[in-house]
C-alpha cells in the first residue's frame, strides 16, 4: 500500500545501508515529503556541521501521495543543511523521479558521510546499492542520466542528479532530473558533490495499493476539473510560468538592473507570447509538456534558434524545456537584457550545469552593479565588460561561475555573502538577499505581505514557502474570509489591498501551513491556493488522503502536521545560528527595500517602500500567530502543543 | 451504433503518464505502470512522447498465434479479448504482437492487454488534451484530415505558398 514505503539510510563513508519502515504513528505526525525530511534533517545532520562536510546529510523523498491519484503527485523533495545559507537547505522538483522512487519501494533516501571516490546510489524494487560512478562523473545533467540508463540497461530509470556545478561545489548548485526539473535554491547539488555522490537512480515495478480505487478515481476526476477550470492554470497550460513574468513586469514588480528599477522596458522579445512563438516555431503547435500525472502541463519545449550569441556559445538547435519565469528574471530583467535568445541560452546552460537560475542571475546582476559602481573593475573581471545589458558577458559569466575557472567566477560561486566579504568595499550594500539567499527576480516593495513572506521564509528569500500571491488579485472580502478562516478560525482583519500592512501576517502564516502541507503530500503548488483562489486546499485533502492511502485525517489535523514541520525547520535554523535581526541570518530585508522607492510601474507601485516600523509590527504579529516569542523562537507551550518539546533529546523515530 | 476505436495523436501528448496511472488503478487497484495496458514511450532529449496501446487489430497476430484459441474478436465492442478460462499463459501472444501491446504479469502469471474498459476507456477519460481519444472508427481519419488541413491553413496565414500537383 501507499504507506509501506521505506526509509533508506545510506552511509557513504562506511558503505552501509539500513532500511527502515515508517510507522503509522510517524506518518500521522509528519505525513511525508518535506515534513518528514525536516525531522530527518534535524535528527541526522550533526548540529553546527560544515554543510559541505561528511556530517551533513542530503535527503531525497517523495510525498505521502506520490504516484497516487492526487493530481500532479510528482514532487520530489531534497533536503540538507544549505551550503549557501548555513540553515535549512531545501529544494522541490517535478518530473518523474518521486513516483519511480515509490515504485522502487522507498519514500526517503537519507545520505550521510562521504564516499572516497565518485559513486551513485541505485534504488530498485526494494534494494539499494552504492555503485562506482566512474563512467558518469563529469557529465552534464542530461548526459549522466542517459549514461546510467545505458550502464544499467533500462531506459525507464529516473535519476536525481547533480550536474558539473554540483561536482564543483558551486554553493547554489541544484539537484536535477529529466531535462530541466530542478530542486533549486540553497545548493543541494553542492551537498551531493561534496559527498562524491553523482546521482540517485530509481526504477521500480512494485505495486502501490490504492486504498479505495474506485472512489479515488472518481474523486480525482472532480479534483482535476477543479484544477483545470481555474483560468490561471489554463493560462499556465498555454504559456507556462512566463505569463507571470509578463503580468508582473507590466505592473512594475520585477527587479531590474539588480535592484535599480522594478520594470524592464522595451522587453517585447522576452514577453511570454514571444517565448511561446519560439516554442511553436521550433517544436510545433503542441509544445507543452507535463510532470507526472499533471493536466496543467505548464512547461514549454523549445530548441534554441540560430543567433550570433547561440553560434558563439555553440548551442544552436539544442533542445530544452521552459524557460520558466525564473529564467526570464535571471537572464532578462535582473541583468537588464531584452533578448529571448539570451533567456533561452541562459536557461539551457543552467539546466546542463545544474545550477540555480535565480541565484546565478541575481549574483551576476549584483556583480554588474558593482562593476558600474566601480567596486569591481575590468581587472577583477579579467577584462569582461560586465555592464548591464551586455548579453554576451552575462552568458560568459554563467560559464565562469559554474566552472569556477576565473577569479571572479570562483568568488561568485561561493554565494553572495562570502563573495561580498572577499570583494569588500561595501559590496554587501548592493546584495539583494535574505539569510544569504538571493531574492527571486520579484520586487516586493509594493506588497508588504509578500515582503514579510520573503523575510521570514525558512530557506531564505523565497516565494514558495509562504507567499500570499493571491493578495495581488484584490479579492472580495467574503472570498478572503472564506479562505483564511479555515481550517483554523480567524476573525482578525483582512485587507484586499496589496499595499496594506494589516491582516498580512495572518495570510503569510496561513500560506506557510498550506505550502508545507502540499510539500508533505508531494503535490504541486499550482494545485492549491497559490496562484488561484478557487484551487483545492485543506478542506479537499482529507478525501484525497483517505481514498488513496486509507489514512483518516481532518483538515485541522493536516494543518497541525504542517505547523509541526514548519516549527522543526524553525528550530533547525535556530540551532544553526538564526537571530531575528541578524542581517545575514535573520528575518530581515536589506536596506534597499526600506530606503529606495520603486521608480517605475503602475501608480500603486511607484514610490513604494517597505516602512521599517510597520514591517516590525507585521513581523511581531506573525510571530504571535506562529506561537513564537518576540525573538521568533517557538515558546515551550507551542512546542508542547506540537509534540516537539523533546525534539533534541528523543532518539530518532526513524 | 458503430464501434469506437482508441486513437492516439502523439503530437498532443504532454508525457504526463496519467493514462498509465489510471489504467493500473482501474484494473488492479494499484498505482504501477508495469501493470498498465498503455505506456508512454519517451525520447526525452527531443521532447517526443508516444503512447502505445493495443490497436485491437482486425487480423490480430495474438489471436492467430494462440494455440488454445483463448483470444477472440468482440465484434460489438470492436476489441480483441482474452478468455482467461482458456488461456494457458504461454506468452506466445506477447512475443508476436508487433506493438508490444500484450504484457505478462509475473506475479499473477497472466497475460494482459487493453480491454477498452468495457467501452469507457479510463485513459481517455483522464486525458484532458485527448492525445488518447475514443471515437467512431469512420471518424478517425476525418479528424486527421482536419488536422492536416489546419496545418496548411496556418502555413498560408504565415505567407507560405502551397501548391498541389495533379
Amino acid at each position: 500500500m501507499a504507506l509501506n514505503r521505506k526509509v533508506a539510510i545510506v552511509d557513504l563513508t562506511s558503505g552501509t545501508i539500513e532500511k527502515k519502515p515508517i510507522p503509522l504513528e510517524v506518518r500521522k505526525t509528519f505525513l511525508g515529503g518535506r515534513g518528514l525530511d525536516a525531522y530527518l534533517l534535524y535528527k541526522y545532520a550533526k548540529p553546527g556541521c560544515d554543510p559541505l562536510g561528511p556530517d551533513n546529510v542530503v535527503i531525497f523523498s517523495a510525498g505521502i501521495l506520490g504516484a497516487t491519484l492526487a493530481s500532479a503527485s510528482a514532487r520530489t523533495h531534497v533536503m540538507g543543511k544549505s551550503p549557501l545559507t548555513g540553515m535549512v537547505g531545501s529544494g522541490n522538483l517535478g518530473g518523474f523521479f518521486a513516483p519511480e522512487l515509490r515504485w522502487a519501494g522507498f519514500d526517503h533516501i537519507v545520505v550521510k558521510g562521504k564516499a572516497a571516490k565518485p559513486v551513485y546510489i541505485w534504488v530498485h524494487n526494494g534494494e539499494v546499492e552504492i555503485r562506482d560512478a566512474k563512467n558518469i562523473w563529469g557529465k552534464s545533467v542530461t548526459e549522466c542520466q542517459w549514461a546510467v540508463r545505458e550502464e544499467l540497461g533500462d531506459p525507464d530509470i529516473k535519476s536525481a542528479v547533480c550536474g558539473p556545478a554540483g561536482e564543483k561545489m558551486v554553493r547554489f548548485a541544484n539537484v536535477m532530473t529529466g531535462i530541466k526539473d530542478a530542486a533549486g535554491r540553497t545548493g543541494m547539488g553542492a551537498v551531493m558533490g561534496s559527498k562524491n555522490l553523482k546521482l540517485v537512480a530509481a526504477r521500480g515495478t512494485m505495486d502501490i495499493k490504492i486504498a479505495h480505487p474506485r472512489e479515488a478515481l472518481e474523486n480525482d476526476k472532480k479534483f482535476i476539473d477543479q484544477i483545470v477550470s481555474a483560468k490561471v492554470n489554463q493560462t499556465q497550460g498555454e504559456l507556462g510560468t512566463p505569463f507571470i513574468w509578463g503580468a508582473t513586469n507590466s505592473w512594475g514588480g520585477l527587479r531590474t538592473n539588480n535592484f535599480q528599477y522594478n520594470q524592464i522596458l522595451y522587453a517585447d522579445d522576452v514577453e511570454p507570447e514571444r517565448i511561446d512563438e519560439i516554442a511553436a516555431e521550433t517544436m510545433g503547435k503542441y509544445h507543452m509538456a507535463a510532470c507526472f500525472g499533471c493536466q496543467v502541463h505548464c512547461r514549454a519545449k523549445y530548441k534554441i534558434p540560430p543567433s550570433p550569441l547561440a553560434e558563439k556559445f555553440g548551442v544552436v538547435g539544442k533542445y530544452d524545456e521552459g524557460p520558466e519565469y525564473t529564467s526570464q528574471g535571471a537572464f532578462a530583467c535582473e541583468p537588464g537584457c531584452t533578448s529571448a535568445d539570451t533567456v533561452l541560452i541562459g536557461n539551457h546552460l543552467v539546466d546542463q550545469y545544474g545550477v540555480d537560475n535565480l541565484e546565478i542571475g541575481s549574483i551576476i546582476s549584483w556583480a554588474m552593479e558593482l562593476y558600474e559602481e566601480g567596486i569591481l573593475t575590468a581587472k577583477d573581471t579579467d577584462g569582461l565588460d560586465l555592464r548591464f545589458g551586455n548579453d554576451e558577458a552575462l552568458i560568459e559569466m554563467v560559464h565562469h561561475v559554474c566552472n569556477r575557472d576565473t577569479r571572479l567566477g570562483d568568488i561568485l560561486a561561493e554565494g553572495g555573502i562570502r563573495a561580498a566579504e572577499k570583494i569588500g568595499k561595501n559590496a554587501i550594500k548592493y546584495l539583494i538577499h535574505v539569510k544569504g539567499m538571493s531574492n527571486l527576480h520579484s520586487d516586493e516593495r509594493a506588497t508588504p505581505g509578500l515582503a514579510l513572506n520573503i523575510a521570514t521564509a525558512s530557506r531564505g528569500s523565497d516565494h514558495l514557502r509562504s507567499r500570499p500571491a493571491i493578495d495581488l488579485y484584490h479579492l472580495p472580502q467574503e472570498v478572503m474570509r472564506k479562505i483564511y478562516s479555515s481550517p483554523v478560525p480567524y476573525d482578525g482583519p483582512l485587507s484586499s489591498d496589496h499595499r496594506e500592512y494589516v491582516g498580512k501576517p495572518w495570510q503569510v502564516f496561513w500560506h506557510e501551513q498550506c505550502y508545507m502541507a502540499v510539500d508533505c503530500l508531494g503535490i504541486c503548488k499550482y494545485h492549491t491556493v497559490f496562484l488561484g483562489a478557487t484551487l483545492p486546499n485543506f478542506e479537499d485533502w482529507p478525501r484525497v488522503l483517505y481514498y488513496n492511502t486509507g489514512i483518516e485525517m481532518t483538515p485541522q489535523e493536516i494543518w497541525t502536521v504542517a505547523q509541526r514541520c514548519n516549527n522543526i525547520e524553525r528550530l533547525f535554523n535556530i540551532r544553526e545560528g538564526f537571530k531575528k535581526d541578524d542581517p545575514y541570518k535573520g528575518d530581515v530585508l536589506v536596506d534597499r527595500y526600506h530606503d529606495e522607492p520603486a521608480r517605475r510601474g503602475a501608480p500603486d507601485v511607484i514610490g513604494a517602500t517597505i516602512d521599517r516600523e510597520k514591517f516590525k509590527v507585521m513581523r511581531a504579529e506573525f510571530y504571535q500567530h506562529e506561537g513564537w516569542d518576540e525573538n521568533g523562537i517557538p515558546t515551550p507551550e507551542t512546542l508542547k502543543r506540537l509534540g516537539l518539546e523533546n525534539l533534541d533529546k528523543e532518539p530518532s523515530r526513524i | 451504433m458503430e464501434a469506437k476505436v482508441l486513437t492516439i495523436n502523439h503530437e498532443k501528448c504532454t508525457g504526463c503518464r496519467r493514462c498509465e496511472l489510471v489504467c493500473s488503478v482501474y484494473h488492479d487497484g494499484v498505482s504501477n505502470p508495469a501493470r498498465s495496458r498503455i505506456k508512454v514511450e519517451k525520447w526525452e532529449w527531443e521532447g517526443l512522447y508516444i503512447p502505445m496501446a493495443c490497436k485491437q487489430c482486425v487480423d490480430a497476430p495474438c489471436m492467430n498465434v494462440c494455440p488454445v484459441k483463448a483470444i477472440s474478436q468482440d465484434e460489438a465492442q470492436g476489441s480483441v479479448k482474452i478468455d482467461y478460462d482458456v488461456c494457458i499463459g504461454c506468452r506466445s501472444c506477447v512475443a508476436v504482437c508487433p506493438f508490444g501491446a500484450m504484457s505478462f504479469n509475473a506475479s499473477e502469471k497472466k497475460v494482459f492487454k487493453c480491454d477498452l474498459c468495457d467501452g469507457d476507456p479510463q485513459c481517455v477519460r483522464f486525458c484532458e488534451i485527448k492525445a488518447v481519444d475514443y471515437v467512431e472508427a469512420a471518424r478517425e481519419s476525418l479528424y486527421r484530415k482536419r488536422d492536416a488541413a489546419m496545418k496548411i491553413s496556418e502555413a498560408k496565414k504565415l505567407g507560405a505558398t502551397v501548391q498541389y500537383e495533379g
